[in-house]
């Protein structure tokens, strides 16, 4: 395969020193570039200190583009889902269809595009719409004439009818030029008129040009029947009919015989007196000096190629397409210097050669999209794997990957993206994990979409990690409700740990809790931490006191020190709940359950008169816990008392 | 490639370093003037400063953002022998209305005695680690345990190089297959001294970072180094600037035993001398597709392989020494400088629409005049 060489572009950058240093950062879609020194030199110096923000290309920032990239976004899937192992004989007009599709898309983006360039005002962004048009236009071209070659591999016979349409569908500022001569005053003095006339017959519409020629023949009344000659030879032209009945054998021997007659009025001079039907019966004949002429009415080579198998090789195989291709390419070109870019593509696609076709639109053209989905489908269409064994899918999964990360970088689009890389079998998953992680989690909104694709395609690290940034963010923001809620999705149990902490350092300072509803319907997430555990059961406490439950509440203030749930730092707070519902009237703490109160408050008190003197607590402070600890040895004291009373009292 | 915006940094010398924060959406700068400032990008995608503070007594070489896991973090280091690490903390309100935000310092590292020439954080998976390196050649890694406390860092692992250190790269591999790996390169210019990049990897037996690998044909000095993204392959990609560029692949043998480290098989997988001279900067892109470096020749160039994993350079930014005209500008688009015979259409195309699907109306260019096909010769990113 013959290497395209192109220069790397380069790119300015202003106000730094031509050959001074650069420094760079990349960022998710530009990079950053700056002015510096690398080598330590003695003499510190100010430089530039500018930092440049420098982007791959606008074309995504494009509001029209992006239509582009949505809609076929769309055919992309569509296209995804047919099915491996239907017929080729049913997959093919899918084929065909969803390729139109794509076409279509890019010709309503392109006169979305020329209408913009019209209506705008600034000239250099008219010149940029300008530009792009001429670029989806190239695109378009390239894409129909692939679809005529490969998806649709008309043969020979059909091939020439699609090639037709395919240059009609291009050159078809004839039809304008037609209307302008048609709506003047006098349309056979029109200057254009012959202009038009010719350009219908190069492109073998010779039902246009039989009417345009009535009209002048109308004003010619001497040359009637020459003008009936030429009609006649017009209408007698045969088509091939791929519907029909006719082989392309019986075809090629009436089209031969017609060919003859027409040569026959050239030979006998019937259109000598009249340089236009000669130049046209010239035409007709397919004579090369003659179609050279008409240059500017062909405009391109390719339309030359197209009129000059019109009217010499109507039953061209796709084989012999590439001999006609090159040879017109030569004698079109002769006065211009070098082909361009689009001439060696449409070459190359007249050669079969796909991959020089992929590989040099991805070199001309500043963006992936075009590549990308004409490769998916031509892969499909299974014409990858036909022409080079060795990297077929590879090659459809570079291109997909390349344009999905563009898309990744811009705000709204990278969600068009994932598809894309769920399509690539092979690093898809890597790229869309690496990727999406670094979609900034604005807001609570985008980290839950974002968190949303990550769950259905089991990215479990990517949403540990999205949970634990939002914990993180909004615990230093002290929410501690939405911090507690995003670990708990995380399944973070060392952070719910930290955040229960705080939730119960809160309420140790205030006496109330804050984001009741969360913690009231932990249910089974409270078993991530024992410290979310003693959260939740100890705010079920506060209910149960709350709603008056006491002997329930007492039961369970218990067991959260007996069965170790809460932190021994707590269990003075816990005690001091118990307070009050050893001073009720009523018997609440059985003499078992004050037993154990009393074995929790001894625990505490040792070891806290082990630790206590080496701190140099206030006094004050250290009274106020003494003073606790003596209600409580007296209130416990006071119910066990009343509790034996009771329990040793039978009920009447 | 074109220039979206410029800023102006202000700092009152040389930038050394300039480091995104992991979303993108915040930004470091470091310089000789002492000085760190931190950005943060507006809706609207301007720059804004929000916070510029003295960190060192020296000048401040690299700087570097730890994963937003475990808050708003920067390391730095500088040539007054120490690393730092900041945390930002949640100001007052009227701060916020201000723009502006706290850094506080939370910790300064003083185990070199020479200057500190690289600071990174570990992979995340590996907890809250930042590692150092410095011209004395030892590298140091530290951890916080406890990442409520960054005021609390704990030595744990002190390597020496025997070579002055420029640069460490962590490979980003969280696969189990990999034990936590870096790579260290030494600027020390004498040949004679053998590799000058050197790969360590964690030994769960010992505890401990045991030599795997020196890259023995590196012998000029190392600039810097960067792993790329592992993209769940066996083997890793690492990225040297030298005297020129090379990128290297290390594939780990079979053989090697499962209590010593492992062996690798060092491949050259592409070698560049288009900066001329040495080497500074070497960087990769998210997913590792482009490989960024900048040498003497003033030039930053972007490396791309093809699907054929044959490497090609695809862009070249360069200072051209032109005035800045307007701050923070309208993109200019590259494509209205290079196409050369633009004409500008300012015709309807023919009004008519084009059908969604299935049959389509003819497409007239314009006539007076003509919009062709053309292609105007872009990036080669292929």
């Amino acid at each position: 395969m013959e290497e395209v060489d192109v220069d790397p572009p380069i790119t300015n950058i202003p106000a730094v020193g031509d050959g001074k240093h650069m420094g760079f950062a990349w960022g998710p879609g530009d990079i950053l570039v700056y002015e510096t020194q690398h080598k330590a030199s003695g003499t510190s110096r100010s430089g530039s200190s500018f930092i440049h923000e420098v982007r791959k290309d606008e074309d995504i920032y494009s509001p029209i583009l992006r239509k582009l990239f949505n809609e076929s976004h769309h055919i992309f899937v569509g296209l995804q889902t047919i099915k491996e192992d239907l017929p080729s004989k049913t997959k093919k007009p899918q084929f065909v269809s969803i390729s139109k599709n794509y076409r279509s898309v890019i010709r309503a983006c392109m006169e979305e595009l020329q209408q913009a360039a019209i209506s705008t005002k600034d000239a250099e962004e008219a010149t940029r719409y300008g530009n792009q048009v001429s670029i989806l236009l190239a695109t378009e071209l390239i894409w129909n004439l692939c679809e005529v070659l490969f998806i649709d591999a008309a043969p020979a016979g059909s091939l020439l009818l699609h090639l037709l349409d395919w240059v009609r569908l291009h050159k078809a500022d004839v039809y304008e030029k037609a209307r302008e001569v048609l709506q003047s005053e006098s349309p056979a003095e029109h200057k254009d008129f012959w202009d038009v006339v010719v350009s219908y017959v190069l492109q073998g519409k010779l039902e246009e040009a039989r009417q345009m020629l009535t009209k002048q023949a109308n004003r010619q009344p001497a040359a009637k029947n020459m003008y009936k000659l030429m009609d006649s030879l017009l209408s007698k032209m045969p088509f091939y009919n791929p519907a029909g009945t006719q082989t392309l054998t019986e075809f090629d021997v009436k089209w031969r015989h017609w060919h003859e007659e027409v040569d026959r009025c050239l030979q006998d001079n019937s259109f000598a007196s009249n340089h236009h039907l000669e130049l046209i019966c010239k035409i007709l004949l397919g004579d090369e000096d003659t179609l050279l002429e008409c240059k500017e009415l062909l405009s391109t080579w390719y339309h030359f190629l197209v009129t000059r198998l019109l009217f010499c090789h109507p039953t061209v195989k796709p084989t012999e397409l590439h001999y006609y291709a090159q040879s017109c390419l030569t004698m079109f070109l002769d006065l211009r210097s070098a082909p361009e870019a689009l001439d060696s593509i449409l070459l190359a696609a007249f050669e079969f050669d796909i991959h020089q076709v992929i590989k040099d639109c991805s070199i001309a053209l500043n963006n992936w999209w075009f590549v990308a989905h004409l490769t998916d489908l031509l892969d499909h269409c299974k014409l990858l794997q036909s022409h080079n064994l060795h990297f077929g899918s590879n090659l459809r999964e570079f291109l997909l990957l390349e344009y999905a990360s563009g898309l990744f970088t811009h705000h709204s689009l990278w969600q068009l993206a994932v598809d894309y890389f769920d399509h690539c079998p092979e690093f898809g998953r890597v790229y869309l994990e690496l990727q999406i992680e670094r979609v900034p989690l604005d807001t609570e909104r985008k980290a839950l979409k974002v968190l949303r694709i990550c769950e259905q395609r089991q990215m479990s690290e990517q949403v540990r990690s999205i949970c634990k940034i939002m914990a993180m963010r909004a615990l230093r923001n002290n929410r501690l409700g939405s911090a507690l809620s995003w670990s708990i999705r995380a399944k973070d149990a060392a952070f719910a740990t930290l955040i229960s902490e705080r939730f119960l350092q809160d309420y140790c300072a205030n006496g109330t809790f804050s984001d009741l509803d969360l913690i009231d319907n932990l249910g089974p997430a409270m078993l991530l931490s024992d410290r979310l555990t003693f959260l939740g059961k100890y705010r079920e406490f506060h209910k149960l006191y709350g709603e008056k439950r006491f002997s329930e509440a007492a039961k369970l203030l218990l067991s959260l020190m007996t069965a170790k749930i809460a932190p021994r730092s707590f269990w003075m707070t816990l005690l001091t709940d118990a307070l009050p519902l050893l001073e009720q009237k009523e018997v609440i703490f059985s003499a078992e359950q004050t037993y154990e109160l009393m074995f929790c408050l001894g625990e505490l008190t040792s070891s806290m008169s082990t630790t206590a003197p080496g701190t140099d607590r206030p006094m004050q402070e250290e009274d106020i816990e003494q003073t606790k600890v003596e209600l409580l040895r007296l209130a416990l004291a006071r119910n066990l008392a009343m509790a034996i009373v009771k329990e040793g009292t039978i009920e009447t | 490639m074109f220039v979206a915006r410029s800023i102006a940094a202000d700092h009152k010398d040389l930038i050394h370093d300039v480091s995104y924060d992991f979303h993108g959406r915040r930004m470091a700068t470091c310089s000789s003037d002492q000085s760190v400032k931190v950005w943060d990008k507006s809706e609207n995608g301007e720059w804004h400063c929000t916070a510029s503070w003295k960190t060192h007594s020296g000048s401040v070489w690299r700087v570097t953002w730890a994963h937003p896991e475990f808050g708003q973090v920067l390391a730095s280091c500088s040539f007054d022998r120490t690393a730092a690490v900041w945390e930002e903390i949640v100001g007052e309100s009227n701060d916020k209305q201000r723009g502006l935000s706290h850094w506080i310092k939370r910790t300064t590292l003083v185990d070199s005695r020479t200057s500190v020439t690289d600071v990174k954080f570990a992979p995340k998976h590996m907890g809250l680690m930042l590692t150092t390196c410095s011209a004395d050649g030892v590298v140091r890694i530290y951890e916080a345990p406890d990442v409520m406390n960054l005021s609390q860092w704990s030595l744990q692992h002190e390597i020496s190089c025997k070579l002055s250190c420029s640069c460490i790269s962590w490979n980003p591999s969280s696969s189990r297959a990999h034990p936590p790996m870096f790579a260290v390169g030494s600027d020390d210019s004498n040949v004679a001294c053998g590799g000058k990049v050197q790969i360590y990897e964690y030994n769960e037996n010992t505890r401990k970072y045991g030599k795997a690998e020196t890259l023995m044909t590196v012998t000029d000095a190392v600039h810097d180094i960067a792993f790329a993204p592992n993209l769940g392959r066996s083997f890793h990609v690492l990225a040297i600037a030298t005297k020129d560029v090379r990128i290297f692949k290390l594939v780990p043998r079979k053989e090697s035993s499962s209590s010593g480290p492992t062996k690798f098989e060092v491949q050259i997988v592409a070698q560049f001398d288009n900066h001329n001279s040495q080497v500074w900067r070497v960087s990769w892109n998210i997913t590792s597709t482009l490989l960024a470096s900048s040498g003497d020749d003033g030039c930053v160039r972007l490396w791309k392989a093809n699907y054929m994993y044959n490497w090609k350079c695809t862009g070249i930014l360069k200072g051209d020494g032109s005035p800045l005209t307007g701050l923070s500008g309208q993109p200019t688009a590259m494509s209205t400088v290079v196409g050369s015979s633009v004409q500008t259409s300012q015709n309807a195309l023919n009004g008519m629409s084009a059908g969604r699907i299935g049959k389509r109306a003819p497409f007239a260019p314009p006539l007076r005049q003509l919009t062709s096909p053309k292609i105007y010769q872009h990036p080669a990113y292929y």
